[in-house]
């Protein structure tokens, strides 16, 4: 074998390898898509049936038993409305610790991650008791707020690693030129830094749309995401593995998709700048 | 520009993450010594350390202690090695890298209770599932996963949602290597071994800090994965803090006890923090 052939074969090995890795990874999604569309019957076949008549019967049994859309738009409001709110208070946050560091700005980073590190079941019972009080169990409105506190630390972080590689000197030029602070930040910092808040507000909704702990415990129907949704679909009464799946599929697909087309950015941001 | 703005454009992160962490805090700290079920309401005399005590002699408290340990490590070993391991493997240019990443990525994305879901009904279930068929094609015993290996199984779940995104990070920081250097290595007569023990690891090490912490993090709360699919049990094989926290709060009324619990994981968890931030914090830049 020549040098040639050996660096071809190592390739296709390669491939192969990781193919096989990501189908393997792969196949439970693939294997809930497949199911949406089986009977219930053929959803719990042995062997397990590939090749079969699809059916639109389950996403049209979850639509009517449990109203997925209503559901959708509760993710959709709370993991974008807290994204959104909780980047109008970390940018101006992250923009003064990157471009102006004190003393103790490093202490001021480090502390607001470790209030992530504060397990949401130590605050659990005060949470559920201030929601009582004020009338806000089952509302979307303390979903979005408790979310927007939850990401407000990693959405710092993030905002300021990618802010603090910005070069100082545009900055400083754009201060010879007259810039107020507002300009500086609404006409430099924001147009360079498109990439980094985007990739910042994915991550926020991502995190957001899958959050579970918290919509599980504070909505029961009004506002339930669609987590909730599917927790209620996990009971253990009769096999309903089909109309399950098709639940799933349709909790998932916008995130998945949404995901796929945006990967590539979020790793990056995921990563705090740590991976250039 | 003067210190005073700079304060004024960090203000309302900072007080708004400061109350949203004493307000709720100090109430837990409160109800942790007074008694406090939901069920008998107007008893709320101050009670001392008797919820902790409560707490800590509940016969799932052990348990849940040690099953919360043992589901990070499993869970951050499985995710760093394997995921060290693999993209190592794959760092090459090969047919169809994108759709690879993408279908990679995907579990990530997968909330938690689905997650749950799919491996409880479709891959772990003894009769109809995917693990049994493969066991019984290959004339073995299938295995009833979620009661005879509870917590492994949501190890798995909890790894399979983790794994690609570990998988991920590296290969992106993998991309960024010195080809020259491995090269140069290569020519010094270097095997595949050294490189990757003397070139790779290195290159890593930053990028293994995040995925620790972020999944840290994560880890330390995981609740959706074991309320789906064992609902802690059988007995305490699969409850873990949040989880026993949990069912003192919102299935015993006593929230008390479930307050003092509460406490106990915030300790747990900054304990495990510190010890996270001296021995990866160094390769994190503030």
């Amino acid at each position: 074998m020549t040098l040639n052939q050996q660096r071809k074969l190592k390739t296709i090995l390669t491939g192969l390898f990781a193919w096989t890795v990501a189908l393997v990874l792969f196949f439970p999604i693939f294997w809930m898509f497949i199911t949406s569309f089986k009977t219930e019957l053929q959803a719990i076949s042995v062997p397990p049936s590939l090749f079969f008549e699809p059916t639109l019967d389950n996403f049209r049994i979850v639509q009517e038993r449990s109203d997925y859309l209503h559901h959708a738009w509760n993710s959709v409001v709370t993991s974008f409305g807290s994204t959104i709110i909780a980047l109008i208070i970390a940018i101006p946050a992250a923009y003064s610790m990157a471009f102006f560091p004190g003393k103790r700005t490093k202490d001021i980073l480090l502390w607001m991650l470790s209030t992530k590190m504060l397990p949401a079941v130590g605050v659990l019972v005060p949470i559920y008791i201030l929601c009582r009080n004020y009338g806000l169990l089952d509302s979307k409105t303390a979903l979005v707020i408790i979310f927007t506190l939850m990401n407000l630390p990693i959405i710092v972080w993030m905002l300021f690693s990618y802010f603090k590689d910005l070069p100082k000197e545009i900055l400083e030029a754009a201060r010879m030129d007259g810039a107020t602070p507002w300009d500086e930040v609404v006409k430099v910092v924001l147009p360079l830094s498109v990439g980094a808040i985007s990739s910042t507000a994915l991550l926020s909704i991502v995190l957001c749309w899958n959050e579970a702990f918290w919509s599980l415990n504070l909505t029961a129907s009004d506002a339930a995401p669609l987590t909730a949704m599917i927790a209620s679909y996990s009971s253990p009464e009769g096999l309903f593995w089909a109309k399950l799946s098709a639940a799933s599929t349709l909790a998932c697909a916008p995130i998945v998709i949404f995901g796929w087309f945006c990967q590539k950015q979020l790793v990056q941001g995921l990563t705090f700048g740590a991976v250039k | 520009m003067k210190r005073s703005i700079t304060r004024l454009l960090m203000a309302p992160s900072v007080i708004m993450l400061l109350v949203w962490m004493i307000i709720p805090l100090s109430m837990t700290i409160y109800f942790s010594t007074i008694r406090y079920n939901l069920l008998y309401p107007g008893q709320n005399n101050f009670v001392g350390w008797m919820n902790f005590e409560f707490f800590i002699t509940d016969p799932g408290f052990i348990p849940a202690v040690s099953n919360t340990l043992i589901l990070l490590l499993s869970v951050l070993i499985i995710t760093v090695v394997v995921g060290v391991m693999l993209s190592a493997l794959i760092d090459k240019p090969f047919f169809g890298q994108g759709i690879v990443r993408v279908l990679l990525i995907s579990p990530f994305f997968i909330m938690p209770t689905v997650n749950a879901l799919i491996w409880k009904n479709m891959m772990m279930n003894p009769v109809y599932g995917i693990f049994a068929w493969i066991s019984e094609s290959l004339g073995f015993e299938p295995i009833d996963w979620l009661s005879s290996y509870p917590l492994m199984s949501v190890i798995i779940m909890v790894s399979w949602q983790w794994l690609p995104f570990a998988i991920l990070v590296f290969v992106t920081a993998l991309q960024s290597q010195d080809t020259e250097q491995k090269e140069a290595a290569q020519m010094d007569g270097a095997t595949g071994w050294h490189i990757f023990r003397y070139l790779t690891i290195p290159h890593l090490a930053r990028p293994i800090a995040v995925v620790v912490m972020i999944e840290t993090i994560f880890l330390l709360a995981v609740f959706a994965e074991i309320f789906v699919s064992t609902g802690g049990g059988p007995g305490y094989d699969s409850t873990n803090l949040a989880y026993l926290i949990y069912n003192q709060a919102l299935l015993q009324y006593d929230v008390g006890v479930a307050s003092a619990g509460g406490l106990f994981a915030v300790l747990l968890a900054n304990i495990v923090a510190i010890f996270l931030i001296r021995a990866v914090g160094k390769n994190l830049t503030v």
